[in-house]
């Protein structure tokens, strides 16, 4: 197969399983039991893709700026600071300790 | 919470995150070329793949010498995640007609999450599209302009965006985490990502991670939205009803 047909395949791919979570139909999702399991997986997501974020380089840990952008959004989160300004700070961390 | 005009909380977060994810689509085309992809394969992965653990996956594995299948199948790992996020996306906004595949397309890590961060249904809506199609114009804009500048626009990293994206998913994650469960589902599911990342194949340490926070959730016992419940503006008092 082409390098083209590939792609084409990893597109089909990427929305059919996108696609595929919205088949599973609503009543499976809707007791206090799934309501409990939706709650725990989203702070499970989140967590982990913000480590992610931070450590990951390729398939490897890297210990670099992102960890201050890291303490600098938690420092700016626990002030009580809107979201944007927590972005705006945690950009701003990571570029200057890069500077430095 | 009241409605001023129509920049609510959750159009914020998601103009914030399509504006700060989206000028990471300039890594992505700049990469992609340099890769040896051309321009139109790499606007084509950025239209129609659409996710961007994916995208850097298949280019990444090309770009080192691998086939076409192996870049296809780790492409396809990195997007298991997003099967997730539409069961969670389709229970909360429940899409009918053509806005389901449409809603599928921008189903990934920004809009389920910048969703998931709101409890009125309404935001929920907003949130996504405006997180989903934001991230979808901004993506696909700044990838054909990495594309065809190539590196004339520097590393995105100097500028701190992936500082930008540990800030907000951390921004997401944390009105979350006002009782002491979240707190040790939020650290259990880090460790295990952290733990997972050096030997597992990409995309599988934030499968382990759900499959440890779903595990959580089902034997878990005290009322169903325990503390769990999404709000990114927490109402003052909620933590001593508790």
């Amino acid at each position: 197969m082409t390098l083209w047909a590939w792609i084409a395949a990893g597109c089909v791919a990427a929305w059919a399983i996108k696609f595929a979570g919205y088949l599973v139909p609503v009543r499976w999702l809707e007791s206090p039991r799934m309501n409990r399991v939706a709650g725990c997986l989203t702070i499970g997501l989140l967590a982990s893709l913000t480590t992610m974020n931070t450590v990951s380089a390729g398939q490897g840990l890297a210990f670099d700026a992102r960890i201050g952008a890291l303490l600098v959004a938690a420092a700016a989160l626990m002030l009580r600071a809107p979201f944007l300004l927590v972005v705006i700070v945690g950009a701003t961390a990571a570029a200057l300790i890069r500077l430095l | 919470m009241a409605m001023a005009g129509r920049i609510t909380p959750a159009v914020r977060i998601g103009v914030s995150i399509a504006i700060a994810t989206g000028l990471y689509g300039i890594s992505f085309g700049a990469l992609a070329v340099a890769s040896g992809f051309s321009v139109a394969q790499t606007a084509t992965l950025s239209l129609l793949m659409f996710t961007g653990g994916s995208q850097f996956a298949f280019i990444g594995v090309v770009g080192a010498g691998g086939t076409g299948a192996a870049a296809f199948g780790a492409a396809t790992l990195l997007g298991i995640r997003n099967a997730v996020y539409g069961a969670q996306i389709n229970r909360m906004l429940r899409p009918r007609g053509w806005l389901r595949p449409l809603a599928a397309q921008v189903t990934i890590d920004e809009s389920a999450a910048t969703a998931a961060s709101q409890t009125d249904p309404k935001e929920q809506r907003r949130g996504f599209w405006v997180a989903g199609l934001g991230v979808y114009l901004c993506w696909n804009l700044f990838t054909l302009l990495g594309a065809l500048l190539g590196d004339a626009l520097g590393d995105p990293r100097q500028w701190g965006l992936d500082g930008a994206a540990v800030a907000a998913f951390l921004g997401l994650l944390w009105p979350r985490l006002r009782s002491r469960e979240p707190v040790a589902i939020a650290v259990v599911c880090a460790l295990v990502t952290l733990v997972a990342l050096p030997w597992a194949p990409p995309g599988v340490p934030i499968l382990l991670a759900a499959a440890v926070a779903a595990v959580w959730g089902w034997f878990g016992r005290g009322p169903a939205d325990e503390g769990l419940e999404p709000d990114v503006a927490p109402k003052l008092g909620q933590e001593s009803a508790r």
